[in-house]
């Protein structure tokens, strides 16, 4: 017997452009029946890549099959009058709605909070935008590094010599599209409880700044603006740096100094591992690892110790010390690319990758559920929908005849 | 304000560090009842990390823990304690418990003969989360680590810095807030699920999983499908270009800068005082604009160098092009927008003092969300929780207060 959805019966409305573009699929995988809305000549988001055998064609954008699968995709242009009755339509059926257009831009156009309110009271309208809905920026033109640098992360990372730098792969829209899942069913639950709907205006500037952790705090308790430093890492200690990511013979490994029991543990385990292999010099065989407190290390110990260690770590391959790590039981992992990613043996022992099916690139592997739920496992993925794809599914569901369908259609309105 | 609707929600949380103590935090702020159960033997490690009010070091005056731990209550416990005491009052709260987070390496529970069948047997209709490093199962589920390493296997780190340089720190635990997001979503679509049909479940959660492959997924399927293995790469976008960091007036002041549009480009130009530039056919189209990209970062940089950050984003805005502060973290605080959506809460914390932290980066039109008390110290609550919750008279717990099980 199939197990149930956690979310099953319940539908959203996912507006979105590319900033909140992961937000409504990930309450697909729980079973929610998501409506990709799209306008008539498809969604910008589609033309972001990589592609499949990197030939940009709207259906085979790997950002766009991943974000959007398990989702049914429709047509409809909001800005028409007749679209906009459609849309009422949707909106009375659905719990959830999903937008990030700028912020008013459907206020303008009559179909805003206020009037999703009047049709469907206990609605959940969640707006993604860079700065949220009000407020001094509220109409600046921003970009995923934008929000990255407004929300304080750019600042953090990079070499000290050279301008401050984002994640290659940009994260600060899919992290805003995650954190507004959890924000809508969190209202969810509060609807569940009270009957009150909700507008949930969400601020990606502000998540980004959430994923900070303690940054911030530096400067507000200590007057400290901590600042990037390559591959060191700051942040730990009072005021000293330590190396984070060292390079070994083909590639990095990451290993952090760390106090506390994992710090104990790990940097005995570490030095027994260089005394073996007789490469530890003897200062560091006389550290007390038991009593170490790593707030209070100077930086000249740590950069004592760490230029043992930098010449240590050159002579062995990443694999060889993440073999060593696993059978010591200590963290050195390596700086793994997507390709030791796609090839590692905890990912394919717990079977992560899921296969998905498409006629247009045949099967392929996705990253697999988010999160393992015994009861209420998340749903098999299906694909991405292609655009308008179930304009006739969907619009005949709505009651609307086959003649109808074709006057929208005609009228350029889906 | 509307009603604090997760209030008689009862939350036991066995989590540390960051993933699981922030996935608290949305119910805790919720209203939800939270306890802590921490011990001195083994204390958070959050509670002795910087900053520490005046750079004292004790289990109190860590700001970073009071981030966390508002609105939530403190029980110090030693599950260790040889009269097995401090595991039978640990079995009470699990009694008492909706939801029980944890995010020990796997096997800690286990020892402590608390399982997810264990726990079931105890409480059947509990929701359990167990966000660990990689996972329940596997063969490398028992590996030690954080975040702080869990970015490196997740492939962040590589893809962070300069093509010629090392990898860059992204600063800590990057994979924590991803997955305690995708987390969160997980535990309220069983809590939903539990509402309609009273029935508990475990949810497994591994970090590598949720915190790194879903933000890296089109790119593991480009390696998948097309082979290709992206490096990091300073600020480079493919579909834009200029787009960087720029230096501006002052020491160490920074705007960001993205051109994806033909029409962003022309805005640009305008803005620096040079629309024919515009015309120029070497820069027409984002093709040539990519091609002549490090000769556009320095004719950029040129221009914004003579200006402050403000007036070099108000330019740009004024003509339409994404642009930003490169805020640091004194900026944050004095960031406009940030103000004006109140973003920073002040907390009022008896040893570390008044100081502002995060709230939630969403604003509800009925929120549930309040500040109702600040962090609590280690064991705050345990008289509270030993005769008000679970019965204990007070005799027996100065008993238990004697014997140490509380430590």
């Amino acid at each position: 017997m199939a197990m149930p959805a956690a979310l099953a019966g319940l539908r959203a409305l996912d507006l979105t452009d590319e900033k909140g573009l992961s937000s409504a699929r990930i309450l697909a995988d729980y079973g929610v029946d998501v409506i990709k809305i799209e306008p008539p000549k498809g969604s910008k988001a589609r033309n972001v890549g990589p592609f499949y055998h990197n030939v940009p064609d709207v259906n085979k954008s790997f950002h766009w099959m991943y974000y959007c699968a398990n989702e049914r995709g429709i047509t409809l242009d909001i800005e028409k009058k007749e679209g906009q009755a459609i849309l009422g339509k949707l909106v009375k059926s659905a719990d959830f709605v999903f937008e990030s257009f700028q912020p008013g831009y459907l206020d303008k156009l009559g179909i805003g909070y206020k009037w999703m309110e009047k049709i469907k009271p206990d609605t959940i309208l969640t707006s993604i935008t860079p700065f949220g809905q009000d407020g001094p920026y509220k109409d600046y033109k921003a970009s995923d590094l934008v929000c990255w640098s407004m929300g304080g992360y750019t600042w953090m990372v990079g070499d000290e010599d050279r301008p401050p730098v984002q994640i290659t792969f940009p994260q600060a829209y899919l992290h805003a599209s995650a954190e507004a899942a959890a924000a809508s069913l969190l209202g969810h639950y509060h609807r569940l409880i009270t009957g009150e709907g909700q507008h949930i205006d969400l601020s990606i500037q502000a998540c980004v700044v959430r994923d900070l952790m303690n940054a911030p705090l530096f400067w507000e308790l200590s007057h400290v603006v901590l600042k990037r430093s390559g591959p060191y890492r700051v942040g730990l200690t009072i005021g000293a740096k330590q190396r984070l990511h060292w390079k070994c013979k083909d590639g990095y490994v990451t290993y952090l100094m760390m106090g506390g029991a994992i710090g104990r543990r790990d940097n005995k385990a570490l030095t027994d591992f260089m005394i073996e292999k007789d490469a530890c010099p003897d200062f560091l065989k006389e550290v007390d690892w038991k009593n170490f407190n790593m707030a209070g290390t100077s930086q000249e110990f740590i950069d004592k110790v760490d230029a043992a260690r930098e010449a240590f770590f050159l002579r062995f391959t990443k694999q060889e010390l993440y073999q060593e790590a696993i059978k010591r039981h200590m963290t050195i992992y390596p700086v793994a690319t997507v390709e030791d990613i796609a090839k590692d043996k905890q990912l394919e022992a717990r079977e992560f990758w899921e296969v998905v099916d498409a006629p247009e690139t045949g099967s392929m592997k996705y990253p697999g559920a988010l999160a393992r739920l015994s009861e209420t496992p998340c749903v098999k993925r299906e694909r991405a929908p292609h655009i308008g794809e179930h304009n006739q599914e969907i619009y005949t569901e709505l009651g609307y005849s086959e003649s109808a369908i074709k006057a929208f259609k005609q009228a350029g309105v889906i | 304000m509307s009603k604090q609707s997760f209030a008689g929600l009862k939350v036991l949380d066995m989590s540390w560090i960051i993933a699981g103590p922030w996935l608290v935090k949305y119910l805790a702020d919720a209203g939800a009842d939270v306890i802590k159960i921490e011990s001195t033997h083994h204390p958070d490690s959050v509670r002795t990390s910087p900053p520490f009010k005046d750079n004292v070091v004790n289990l109190e005056t860590s700001a970073y823990f009071v981030n966390y731990h508002c609105n939530k209550s403190s029980f110090s416990l030693n599950m260790n304690h040889p009269s097995g005491k401090g595991i039978e009052i640990l079995k009470k709260l699990i009694k008492w418990a909706d939801i029980l987070v944890e995010n020990f390496t796997p096997g800690q529970m286990e020892k402590w003969g608390l399982g997810y069948e264990a726990v079931k047997e105890l409480k059947p209709d509990i929701i359990m989360v167990r966000m660990s490093q990689l996972g329940q199962t596997g063969p490398l589920s028992n590996m030690p680590g954080t975040g702080n390493q869990l970015v490196s296997l997740s492939g962040f780190t590589h893809l962070t810095g300069y093509p010629d340089r090392d990898p860059s720190n992204l600063y800590g635990g990057f994979t924590d807030t991803g997955s305690a997001r995708l987390t969160t979503v997980a535990l309220l679509a069983a809590l939903c699920y539990r509402m309609r049909t009273g029935k508990g479940q475990l949810i497994d959660a591994s970090q590598y999983e949720s915190g790194g492959a879903h933000f890296l997924a089109p790119i593991i399927m480009g390696y998948m499908e097309n082979g290709d293995i992206p490096v990091r790469n300073g600020n480079k976008c493919s579909r834009a270009a200029p787009h960087n960091t720029y230096r501006c007036k002052g020491e160490e002041r920074w705007c960001a800068i993205a051109v994806f549009e033909d029409e962003e480009w022309k805005g640009l130009c305008r803005a620096m005082g040079n629309p024919s530039l515009a015309n120029d056919p070497k820069y027409a189209t984002l093709e040539s604009r990519k091609k002549s990209e490090e000769e556009l970062d320095v004719l950029v940089n040129r221009w914004t160098s003579m200006f402050t950050r403000e007036e070099v984003v108000e330019k740009l805005q004024r003509e339409g092009v994404p642009s930003g502060i490169v805020n640091d973290a004194r900026d944050l605080y004095d960031d406009p927008q940030l103000k004006h959506r109140g973003f920073f809460w002040e907390v009022d914390h008896p040893i570390v003092g008044k100081n502002r932290y995060e709230s939630l980066p969403f604003k509800f039109s009925n929120s549930p969300f309040k500040l109702r008390r600040p962090s609590p110290m280690m064991g705050e609550n345990n008289e509270y929780i030993c005769t008000q919750i679970l019965g204990i008279s007070e005799e027996e717990f100065i008993e238990l207060l004697s014997d140490g099980v509380f430590e």
